[in-house]
């Protein structure tokens, strides 16, 4: 390792860019993308322009997460932050790759022929897939797993193999680390069969010591997956098409490969800056020191391409550290790179596995905790130094419940007796007091210490893991630090004596839930009850509370049976109007009327009915964004009419008043579509019946998906379903509006009846834990121990309530009556729906409507009151009789 | 404060109002009014216009209470209040001043005397004067 001139190794003193230097970055990939980003954030007026050179057409996407990519298969959903190519100084090209460096001429020359000058350059190459040689290795039907044309390419090929041989395709995986797990996976997600090749003798061979390699094997082959370790594939054969066909192994055996993955490595991307005549390391790699400098004082380099004390990283954590580095120094700081201590966590594969540290305790006189189970699945070891009292690493299968919080203690005291914390039963407890070290680091992606996040707590006014994310960044790239963010937060805040008030309102010192509890407990079934036994005496409550109280009597009426009708005369004193009156109120006053279609089925029969529903009050009529048609402009006075006919016609009531589920959005499925694999259609029917009416902290809507092209939005839903050909992948947590998420996949490849009853266990936890108001997404975040242990507590029913649970819901379904048969059949109930209580016969004279695009809508003050009316019916009889002159009519 | 008695006009029967509920009703000259029944059997009436909509929907609101902090040595005492079915804004249904504008500008609404009389709601055609603006202002 010799460099010629400046040397690597000597950190060079801070020296700020002088205006109008021209960087350029070789590498649109998360480094490249951090790169820019962090340049842009730390120096937002600057006098510099910056160039990103990918080769990939892609803008610079989330490859930690390609996998998802199976989910939604839209790459922009990988997008990292695009914001940053808004700013004039940054260009991003896309597309085209660099492909010649000169250094004494200070440019970049890329394949198309486009020369870069540049003052300063950064090369952030990253890594190319490495494949063993094998005969038959580059045969058509043989893949890599790093980029999203890939994933692309991989799953256009299983489709068009599988339609062509008839059969399901035989996929072989080689490589059994993180990433061939990963795409085994994602084999299995297609339709595959899979098959793991290793030539190591165990899974995650890198990561994991044997005990937990072999945990790790048999939870994959309960997953269906076969396993092979300690065989490596020598050769290909091709089909008689001339495709991939099969695979030979070390020991002798063949197996159909129809479709291979090659999983077995990355190396550097160092050519560019080795024909340039950079320093490169003695395994590959651009030599850097630890300010990132390369062999040559004008060029940088960052991430997997940089060689760093004789190692390439393959991780995320330090290439993000390095592009923070550089920009600090092009910014006159002396920050410097270093090796932080970095743990590996299996994803995307619906296995837990993680391990940090010295794992196979190579430290002399290390020594190892272990606990193991087979039956339940389960390996967890700890690795201490020679007294037990330092962590020294860890290794976990199975439950990675400890490993976030354990991760950071690496090297430090654990304070807590080693057997003790990996027990079965109540591990986490021995280390609950345990607090962890300021410099301890919590986010290795961003690298993130506890202190930083205590400062955001005590200092930032941050309150919420949200708040913690958006202020410090950290769990915000891979979230496996959320849990210990989530018990940092809560330490600091019971240390400062901060009390975040939970309670409702000045009438309840207690949260949602708390009261949720009290009231399923005491039994209470009126306001007046619930104000006595648990308000704090000061009233009889207000717009917050009383509507909360209302839908906590809903809920636990109709999951226990005793079902009041949320909007009778029991409830209804605490309604919100649009509750009481079963209808949404419109700005001036009047109401909509949308009746439920389940999955947006309707017969023209009914259609025809609500037509004229609609002709005959002059309403306006549109499709909403529920699967649903509305018609808006009824007054309050009108809905018993309008909805009694309604009703004869067969429609029930949509909710679209209520804190309640609000549709069940489905696309064609495979009654239609001819790329559907479940009939989502169907489901959504069954989906919507079982939840309609149900009142819950905050609306809930559903979608079902057909397949994985995902026309019905379903991971942007509270709760989502998408058919595979496996069952259905239930999705959680989603949610559009103002803060968008998307849905975490809970479980996959569900029967009918067991998708059912994990909506019905979500469902219900949702509506006894979530605060006021609080939409699923923004409780399933901050859920405690994050959507693990709601996993647990879920799907493998951790609680033992699940059938508690179902049964609750089932009591629900049981007990349903549409609200607004019932309300048209009551003659008190009718006579509430009046205009004025001493003078029926008239209404609201000052209401005033125009004509747009041939229907109504409410006039405003701007529009000359010569072309008003004082009814919609009035505006439409006007446009259909087309006269010349306007007739102003009134009460 | 009280109109004199025979200037209140009838409205509707008790009977027809549901408790903590309102109703919208017109008086003589055509204007709209919100008439609310309180847990106590009381009655208030204020305007059926909401000043921050627009809309004539006051008679929709939720009925509440709110606990008024006294000034210095003086106890809080508790007011029922209205929150607007639109917006949310609050209200004290004894005075029509402002409790919780929702960060916006305080738009009093104007109240009306009322009272029950042999099981039949009375209200005063005329509001009563409009409250202070703020707390510690001038006279009205």
């Amino acid at each position: 390792m010799t460099a010629t001139g400046h040397s690597p190794l000597a950190p060079a003193a801070g020296t700020s860019i002088p205006p109008g230097t021209r960087i350029v970055v070789i590498g649109g990939g998360m480094t490249g993308h951090r790169f820019a980003a962090r340049m842009q954030a730390q120096d937002p007026t600057g006098d510099w322009s910056l160039t990103v050179i990918g080769e990939e057409t892609q803008q610079p996407y989330d490859r930690v997460h390609l996998s998802d990519w199976f989910g939604h298969r839209r790459a922009e959903m990988l997008h990292l932050a695009t914001g940053v190519w808004d700013d004039p100084r940054i260009t991003l090209v896309t597309g085209d790759a660099a492909e010649s460096l000169d250094r004494a001429a200070h440019t970049v020359t890329c394949a198309s022929g486009t020369v870069h000058e540049y003052d300063r350059l950064v090369l952030a190459t990253g890594s190319w897939a490495w494949a063993p040689r094998a005969e038959g290795k580059d045969l058509p039907g043989s893949f890599s797993y790093r980029t999203v044309e890939d994933v692309e390419s991989l799953a256009a090929w299983v489709a068009e193999r599988g339609e062509r041989l008839g059969r399901p395709v035989s996929g072989v995986v080689v490589g059994g680390g993180v990433l061939g797990l990963e795409a085994a996976a994602a084999l299995q997600g297609l339709g595959a069969e899979a098959t793991v090749v290793e030539f190591a003798d165990r899974l995650m061979a890198v990561q994991l010591d044997d005990g937990g390699g072999e945990m790790l094997r048999l939870l994959i082959e309960d997953k269906g997956i076969e396993v092979r370790t300690g065989v490596g594939a020598t050769a290909f054969r091709p089909a008689e098409d001339g495709a991939m066909g099969t695979a030979e192994l070390t020991d002798g055996s063949e197996i159909p490969a129809d479709v291979v993955v090659f999983s077995t490595g990355i190396r550097p991307r160092d050519r560019i800056g080795r024909e340039a005549g950079l320093a490169v390391g003695e395994r590959g790699g651009i030599v850097v020191g630890e300010s990132c400098q390369t062999s040559d004082p004008d060029i940088w380099a960052i991430g997997e391409c940089a060689s760093f004390d004789g190692v390439c990283a393959g991780l995320i954590a330090p290439g993000n550290d390095m592009a923070d580095v550089v920009v600090d120094r092009f910014l006159g700081g002396t920050r410097t790179h270093q090796r932080a201590e970095d743990g590996t966590k299996l994803k995307g594969v619906g296995v837990d596995a993680a391990a940090f540290g010295d794992v196979n305790a190579m430290t002399p006189d290390a020594l190892e905790v272990s606990f193991v189970d087979p039956v339940h699945r389960q390996y967890r070891k700890l690795v201490m130094s020679d007294d037990a009292t330092t962590l020294l690493g860890g290794v976990f299968v199975g439950d990675i419940s400890l490993y976030s919080q354990l991760r950071p203690l690496t090297g430090r005291a654990l304070g807590a007796d080693p057997s003790a914390v990996i027990a079965p039963e109540g591990g986490g407890d021995a280390l609950a007091g345990a607090e962890l070290p300021d410099d301890a680091v919590v986010c290795s992606c961003n690298n993130i210490a506890a202190g930083t996040i205590r400062h955001a707590v005590n200092e930032e006014g941050c309150h919420t893991v949200g708040a913690i994310k958006e202020c410090t960044t950290a769990g915000t790239v891979c979230g496996s630090c959320v849990p210990t963010l989530t018990k940092l937060l809560n330490q600091e805040l019971a240390k400062a004596g901060i009390e975040v008030s939970r309670a409702l309102c000045e009438h309840f010192d207690h949260s949602r839930a708390e009261l949720y509890k009290l009231v399923e407990e005491g039994g209470q079934e009126t306001f007046t009850e619930v104000v006595a036994a648990h308000g704090t005496g000061a009233g009889r409550g207000c717009a917050v509370c009383r509507p909360t109280v209302a839908s906590i009597l809903s809920s636990l009426g109709a999951l226990t049976g005793r079902r009041h009708n949320p909007v009778g005369r029991q409830l209804g004193s605490l309604q919100d109007t649009n509750d009481h009156v079963m209808a949404n109120i419109q700005k001036d006053g009047t109401y909509s009327v949308i009746p439920a279609m389940p999955a947006g089925e309707v017969t023209p029969e009914k259609l025809l009915v609500f037509a004229q529903v609609a002709k005959d009050y002059g309403l306006y009529v549109k499709v909403n964004g529920a699967q649903r048609i509305g018609m808006f402009g009824a007054r309050l006075e009108q809905l018993p009419e309008i909805w009694e006919r309604l009703v004869e016609a067969g429609f029930e009531s949509g909710h679209a008043y209520g804190k309640s589920l609000r549709m069940v959005k489905s696309c064609l499925g495979t009654n239609w579509c001819r790329y559907g694999v479940g009939d989502s259609t169907s489901m959504a029917v069954h989906l919507e019946r079982r939840y309609r009416g149900l009142r819950s902290p905050h609306k809930i809507k559903i979608g079902v998906s057909g397949c994985a092209r995902e026309c019905a939005e379903a991971q942007a839903k509270d709760v989502g379903v998408i058919a595979t050909h496996r069952g259905w992948n239930l999705y959680v947590g989603g949610n559009g509006g103002a803060q968008p998420a998307h849905g975490k996949l809970l479980v996959e490849d569900l029967d009918d009846e067991t998708l059912q009853r994990c909506i019905d266990r979500f469902l219900i936890l949702y509506i006894r834990e979530a605060d006021k108001l609080q939409r699923t997404a923004r409780w399933v975040e901050e859920y405690p121990g994050g959507i693990d242990e709601l996993r647990r507590v879920v799907v493998e029913d951790s609680l033992g309530i699940g059938e508690e649970l179902e049964a609750a819901m089932q009591r629900h379904t049981d007990t349903y009556v549409d609200e607004w048969a019932e309300a048209v059949q009551d003659p008190e109930r009718r006579a509430k729906f009046v205009s004025f209580i001493n003078a029926p016969d008239l209404h609201d004279k000052t209401l005033r409507y125009v004509l747009e695009r041939e229907q109504v809508r409410p006039a405003r003050p701007e529009d000359d009151p010569a072309t008003t009316f004082p009814t919609p019916l009035a505006a439409k009889e006007h446009a259909l009789a087309g006269a010349a002159h306007i007739s102003q009519e009134d009460q | 404060m009280t109109a004199p008695a025979d200037a209140l006009v009838p409205i509707c029967p008790l009977e027809s109002l549901a408790p903590e509920r309102g109703a919208a009703a017109l008086l003589p000259d055509g204007t709209q009014i919100a008439v609310f029944l309180l847990d106590d059997g009381s009655v208030r009436a204020v305007q059926q216009h909401d000043p921050y909509s627009g809309a004539n929907i006051l008679s929709r609101g939720l009925v509440g209470t709110h606990l008024l902090a006294g000034e210095g040595e003086e106890p809080g005492r508790i007011v029922p209040t209205l929150s607007s079915p639109m917006y949310k804004q609050s209200w004290d249904l004894d005075t029509g001043a402002v409790l919780d504008s929702g960060g916006g500008e305080k738009l009093p609404i104007a109240v009306f005397a009322a009272e029950v009389r042999d099981g039949v709601v009375h209200v005063d055609p005329a509001p009563r004067p409009e409250p202070a603006p703020t707390p510690r202002g001038g006279t009205a």
